[in-house]
């Protein structure tokens, strides 16, 4: 099963090293969001100190949303998901497999650059450890939620809209508590809670989304 | 020799045995409607009594606490339906399912606007960002959510289950998206903007409350057997008894 | 010892077949013939299990399809109209990860072997978006030499794309794979010369399954 999902895990890997434009235009994206709020409500300093956590996190989130698009859509069209349900190994593992490689290409990238988007921002260095703890944990509860919201989308007319419409609400936990998180620092009251919160929904999620994951993409490939 | 015939519940699970059942039920329900809340609304109006602080403004909030309830039950009344449709792969729960969805949201509509109409004469502003409204809001959306994904799969059973799906996610998450929307209520806004703190519930208060409540729960189920009706002739219309049934109202 | 008891087929609106019975055991080969649209790939979709049908049932090995999913999977190898081709990787990769996930040693040499059974071998380096689309076909069917253990193969149209030589190639599998015991089920538009007392056919035009033992 283990060998299943390193499989699932260096298939995925090695088709995203060799489109890595898809990687970066992701990693612009999530830049170029950013870069928008200064422009839009102004370059005063202190102002945007107390947005960035909301600013970094939102535009995380809308990145990692976008990605969703790669995750189960080219499978589906040439064949490869339908291989995966008839592989004999639990769709579960695979799923799981698949998950971490998505997190590995959207979510891990916006962890590394989001300190550096911070200091635009002014944040201090101890809400900027903070902010990479936050995306660190709770990326990939995104990706995690993701995929089931794309699973469920797969091959449905509007799905990229639609997808985001069923996945946003969903995301809005993790949000409040990452950015919360951010935001508790800056303001000098300790993270731990939001951190811990977090890492509860990281459990949650770990334990259930594959399972929806999976129900989803039977009921889709019917 | 007679042929004692056991009386089963499984009888109403067809949509052809459901449907007749449906369309009797209905009047009596809207009847226990419109009954129940001209009882509430009489009594949030005529018999509560005239609040200290926000004056008459707040006799709104018969209509928006119940309203509020309601959106969340039939949530989770919707998310059961379709988990029960999804596990026994059974036809009419799915319907009922998606028959509830957009009372659903008409409730959390209802919230929200009464919402807004409290907070303009009692704080001055048309929309508050309290727990409440925000995840009544948030609610609208997985509504909205679980209509749009079912609208969007031309597939039938496809969509009914994977509604199903979405739908029981939704439930899991309602409770963390209430408590997560709370906590960030509290720590952002202080305690004094909040409908949840409002007046202090006098007993008849909550019984005007408790009684729009079962009103708009009369409502709920008579809107929701009329359109699961709707649901079931428009699915079920290759079968040979919608035909008749079709043809004898023309 | 793949049994299917009053499959009925609704796709939509449609009712594709249905009352369809049949039984396929060792050394078999099923061929589902039938027009365009009556339901051949909808047909195997259900026999691999990615689709219930809306009434009936398939038995393997005398157990339901559904309670045991995993099991069955591993017994059938499905190979459909997608090649399941990932066009980024090479033809030698693809088939690495097909065989790894299905149980098998993914070894290179073994591979190559089967690459060359159907002669691609030498197209083993190229990414699947460069090769023509028989080659991409051949790729996708040499998989079923590394399949030999595999009871049940399921294959839907094998034989589009595929030139003379490559035919033959095919039916040479099929053939050997039937001998020591296997069992096909496939769906083709063309004449399946392959050994001829196994040959059972289902004929989805008449609804119900005619069966003629050739």
């Amino acid at each position: 099963m283990i060998r299943a999902l390193g499989w699932v895990l260096r298939r995925d890997l090695l088709l995203a090293f060799r489109r890595r434009g898809d990687v970066v235009n992701a990693l612009v994206f999530f830049v170029i969001v950013v870069s928008l709020f200064p422009l839009g409500v102004g370059p005063e300093a202190s102002q945007l100190r107390n947005m960035a956590p909301g600013v970094l996190w939102v535009a995380a989130l809308l990145a990692c949303m976008l990605s969703l698009a790669r995750l189960f859509a080219p499978d589906h069209q040439d064949g490869t998901l339908e291989q995966m349900l008839l592989a004999g190994e639990p769709l579960v593992v695979l799923v799981a497999g698949k998950v971490i490689s998505h997190w590995l290409m959207s979510g891990l990238p916006l962890v590394l650059m989001a300190p550096l988007l911070g200091l635009q921002f002014d944040l201090p260095g101890d809400a900027l450890a903070v902010l990479c703890v936050s995306l660190l944990i709770g990326t990939p509860v995104l990706s995690l939620i993701g995929a089931v919201g794309a699973a469920l989308t797969l091959g449905v007319r509007g799905s990229g809209v639609l997808v985001a419409l069923l996945v946003l609400p969903l995301y809005v936990p993790v949000l409040i508590f990452g950015a919360g998180a951010v935001g508790a620092v800056a303001a000098g009251t300790g993270a731990e809670a939001h951190l811990l919160l977090l890492g509860g929904f990281l459990a949650l999620s770990v334990v259930l989304a594959p399972w929806a994951c999976a129900a989803a993409l039977r009921i889709a490939m019917e | 020799m007679s042929k004692s015939r056991k009386f089963s519940w499984y009888y109403f699970s067809s949509p052809q045995s459901f449907y007749p059942l449906a369309g009797t039920l209905q009047p009596w329900f809207a009847a226990l409607a419109v009954l129940l809340c001209a009882v509430g609304l009489y009594i949030s109006f005529f018999v509560a009594p005239t609040d200290a602080q926000q004056g008459e403004s707040y006799r709104i909030i018969f209509i928006h606490v119940p309203a509020a309830w309601m959106s969340m039950f039939l949530y989770l009344v919707m998310g059961f339906w379709s988990g029960v449709g999804l596990v026994l792969n059974t036809r009419l729960s799915s319907m009922v399912a998606t028959a509830l969805a957009p009372t659903g949201a008409l409730f959390t509509f209802i919230a929200l606007w009464t919402g807004a109409l409290w907070g303009k004469p009692t704080w001055g502003t048309w929309w508050v960002w309290d727990a409440r409204l925000t995840s009544e809001l948030i609610l609208l959306f997985l509504y909205i959510g679980f209509m749009a994904l079912q609208a969007a799969i031309d597939d039938q059973r496809r969509a009914d289950k994977a509604g199903a799906v979405l739908a029981l996610v939704g439930v899991i998450n309602i409770p963390i998206i209430y408590f997560s929307v709370k906590w960030w209520s509290t720590l952002h806004q202080g305690a004094s903007v909040s409908m949840t703190g409002a007046p202090t519930m006098a007993k008849t208060m909550l019984l005007g409350m408790l009684i729009m409540a079962l009103g708009f729960w009369m409502y709920s189920i008579a809107a929701t057997l009329a359109r699961v009706r709707c649901v079931i002739l428009e699915r079920e219309r290759q079968t040979d008894w919608v035909a008749a049934e079709i043809g004898g109202q023309k | 010892m793949l049994e299917a008891r009053r499959l009925e087929c609704t796709r939509g609106e449609r009712r594709l077949f249905s009352e369809l019975n049949f039984r396929i055991g060792s050394g078999q080969l099923l061929r589902v013939a039938g027009a365009n649209g009556s339901g051949k790939t909808s047909l195997l979709r259900i026999i691999c299990g990615l689709v219930a049908p809306s009434a009936g049932e398939l038995r393997w090995r005398g157990k339901p399809i559904r309670s045991e999913r995993e099991e069955y999977s591993r017994n059938l190898v499905f190979i459909g109209h997608l090649n399941a081709l990932k066009d980024d990787l090479t033809a030698l990769e693809n088939l690495q990860v097909t065989a790894a996930l299905a149980g098998m040693s993914a070894e290179a040499a073994r591979m190559l072997g089967a690459l060359d059974t159907f002669g691609v071998a030498h197209c083993a380096e190229l990414p699947a978006k460069v090769l023509s689309q028989g080659q991409r076909r051949r790729a996708a069917l040499a998989r079923l030499a590394l399949s030999a253990a595999v009871p049940l193969w399921i294959l839907d149209e094998p034989f589009s794309a595929l030139d003379v030589k490559a035919v033959a190639e095919l039916e040479h599998l099929l053939a050997a794979h039937i001998t020591s015991g296997g069992m096909v089920i496939l769906t083709t538009h063309q004449e399946v010369q392959v050994v001829a007392h196994a040959v059972v056919r289902v004929d989805l035009d008449l609804h119900t399954a005619a069966l003629l033992a050739a």
